[in-house]
């Protein structure tokens, strides 16, 4: 057993309440700490609308993040284990290119419901969510589709990629003919957010995040496997089609859920399991899962803390908070990949 | 006396199903046997279907007629999992366990026996040391499989193999990419499992050498022709050898058992101490001339040691010479006069 796992998990834990406690404190409305807590505790708030803020906003908010971050990076560790391809992520496999082309398709053409996303009527939600899902499905369908008629896993994420151009391309085109205000909304849902999903919408969100993320943990056993290639997988009795469409799944409706909910989040999903893979010194999924699960908690957490401008009744777009942390990442892991054990 | 083959196959068809319901045959008709206890070597050159051979044994694709019969049961009739517990394979596909260490990689040998998260019991844990012992690389067993050298990383691999505690193991091309020692380290660790723990091996490899000195039995296999089988020097004493890898300009000298761009034809008898013989005959080989048994018509050198040999001419006069360097400068110089005397 790693010795930096044993370490590494009451760490991560403890940076996972801190950050969920801070994210509860700290919002773009200041709430002295002693009121939010007074607020969980079920008293009476010196505001009202404090109460509001706190059990409304930022306690789902929170949840969202905790699960979206979860969600995200063991998608992207199980695609980058599964294509053996350290850059692959959520959004590679056009996945949450399709959630867009819905969404896209949802907020550009039709009725004016759905117009004023950019103040979101709860009303106008659930059918943006709805077109997300099942555009990444569609996606996802493909996906698996191509995934048995080609044998070849760089060639599969090859497809990945020219589909999600495709999408990506009508979703221009749509963009092209639609109006301003309607362009404004699509943009807006595309740069991401965890605050999305209400209090009313937060069970389902964590009934299908949480189903993803305990399917993951069973694909444990053949993702080591997958370590070896996959004849050295299918030598070991591993049944290599059954895993394929299990990993495609999972990663897919991972995927799905997430964009689906909180919009197309870039870079938790490619960053944090190198984050994790760096930090445990080690590629066993046995302890790399729970560890990425855990930091992308912590990661998406931590955005959706410093999305918040401080000083500023401003929040910034979740999408310019994450390469932040995504990219330098991905920087140091390209230019140290001689130095890293797991790329050799 | 002959024990009972553990693959056996007659008239076996080798090749690969096309996507248009035709197939590419790259064997037609296959016999072959493989026994317990022994080190077989598959030779062949590039597209002779040594690969294939290696890959329809090993149940990672279907034989296109006729039918393999390993332990008495058809090969088609196993599981994937029967083929885990039977069939342990080293590869030449690119892993990446570079993150892992050297026991998680023995260890993932285990997996056809552990349960669905892969927990290692006490048993497991007695076979994984038991395997790093057996392919000597125990002392390696915390380091990264990232930091081990060619040859440890195949040895890693090797007792990946053994962990599985399979009767077969099939490895292709095991010494490609070795250096020199760590060959003839990885063919005596084979020939030592072999012997002690009655495996039946099978590998292909390029290397001639090794395979005509530490295979027991060597498989000879090209398009169009039966394969050809025995141990090494039946294989060579009987002509095979040279049928198989006599092609435009390349000789296979029986004499040596190497194959060179042409076999000298100038008899020259060598005799005396064994490995001073050895290597005078090997420079002598190297000259153009061919290490014969003594005889009366030509010269005749006689190694007493490695700083006495007698180079006895057909006149009966001789000389003494206490370098290989110096056998080769008289023999040219002989040479050259008679040259000279027969153009006079």
């Amino acid at each position: 057993m790693n010795r930096r796992a044993f370490l590494l998990y009451p760490l991560l834990a403890l940076a996972l309440m801190a950050l969920f406690a801070g994210g509860l404190a700290y919002g773009a409305v200041p709430i002295p700490p002693e009121s939010v807590l007074d607020i969980l505790l079920g008293e009476e708030p010196e505001r009202v609308s404090w109460r509001h803020i706190v059990l409304q906003s930022r306690l789902p908010q929170a949840f969202t993040a905790m699960l979206a971050g979860a969600s995200l990076a063991a998608s992207g560790l199980l695609l980058q284990t599964f294509f053996r391809n350290p850059l692959a992520g959520p959004s590679i496999l056009g996945i949450s290119d399709g959630a867009n082309l819905g969404v896209a398709v949802v907020t550009l053409y039709s009725g004016g419901s759905l117009s004023r996303l950019a103040d979101l009527p709860v009303s106008g939600y659930p059918a943006i969510i709805l077109a997300a899902f099942v555009g990444a499905c569609a996606v996802l369908g493909l996906i698996l589709y191509f995934s048995s008629r080609v044998r070849n896993n760089v060639m599969l994420l090859i497809i990945g990629l020219m589909i999600g151009y495709l999408a990506s391309s009508v979703i221009s085109i749509l963009n092209f003919y639609a109006s301003t205000d309607k362009v404004h909304a699509y943009v807006m849902w595309g740069l991401g957010n965890f605050s999305g999903v209400s209090l009313a919408q937060l069970p389902l969100f964590m009934l299908c995040s949480s189903g993803g993320l305990f399917f993951s943990v069973l694909l444990i056993k053949p993702l080591n496997a997958l370590l070896l290639g996959e004849s050295y997988a299918a030598n070991l009795g591993i049944r290599i089609k059954r895993t394929r469409m299990a990993i495609l799944l999972c990663t897919g409706a991972l995927t799905a859920v997430t964009t689906a909910f909180c919009g197309p989040v870039s870079f938790i999903g490619l960053a944090v399991p190198h984050i994790a893979r760096l930090l445990l010194g080690s590629s066993n999924h046995k302890t790399l899962l729970p560890v990425t699960l855990l930091i992308g908690s912590c990661v998406a957490l931590l955005c959706n803390i410093l999305m918040v401008t401080p000083g500023m009744n401003t929040i910034l777009p979740l999408n310019a908070v994450t390469p932040l942390i995504g990219a330098p990442v991905i920087i140091y892991v390209i230019i140290n990949r001689k130095n890293i054990q797991y790329f050799n | 006396m002959k024990q009972t083959p553990v693959i056996e196959a007659a008239r076996l068809c080798i090749g690969y199903a096309l996507r248009n319901g035709k197939k590419k045959v790259v064997h037609p008709g296959l016999e072959l046997r493989l026994y317990a206890g022994e080190v077989t070597c598959l030779l062949g050159l590039n597209g002779a279907g040594k690969s294939t051979l290696l890959r329809t044994l090993g149940g990672f694709q279907q034989a296109l007629a006729g039918e393999a019969f390993l332990l008495g049961k058809p090969l088609s009739a196993f599981s994937p999992v029967e083929i885990s517990l039977t069939i342990g394979v080293v590869l030449t596909e690119k892993t990446h366990a570079g993150g892992i260490t050297v026991y998680e990689l023995v260890s993932l040998g285990r997996h056809p026996y552990t349960g669905f998260f892969g927990l290692l019991k006490g048993r497991d844990r007695e076979i994984i040391g038991q395997s790093l012992e057996a392919a000597g690389i125990s002392h390696k067993a915390s380091s990264y499989v990232a930091e081990l050298s060619d040859g440890e990383r195949q040895k890693a691999m090797i007792a990946k193999a053994l962990a599985q505690q399979c009767p077969v193991i099939l490895l292709d091309e095991p010494t490609a990419f070795l250096d020199v020692t760590s060959r003839i380290e990885t063919m005596a660790l084979l020939r030592k499992l072999a012997r002690e723990q009655q495996k039946t091996i099978l590998l292909s490899t390029h290397d001639m050498d090794s395979a005509i000195q530490m295979g027991d039995r060597l498989w000879l296999l090209e398009k169009e022709r039966p394969m050809a089988c025995g141990t090494p020097e039946d294989l060579i004493l009987n002509g095979q050898f040279e049928s198989f890898f006599h092609k435009d300009g390349i000789l296979f000298d029986p004499s040596t058992g190497k194959l060179t761009a042409t076999v000298p034809f100038n008899p020259i008898g060598v005799t005396g101490d064994f490995i001073t013989s050895y290597w005078a005959g090997n420079a002598l080989a190297r000259n153009g001339w061919r290490p014969s048994p003594p005889n009366d018509t030509y010269v005749n050198v006689n190694c007493l040691g490695k700083r006495q040999i007698i180079i006895t001419l057909p006149d009966k006069t001789s000389l003494c010479v206490n370098s290989i360097d110096d056998l080769i400068a008289t023999i040219e110089t002989l040479n050259a006069n008679d040259d000279k005397r027969n153009h006079l």
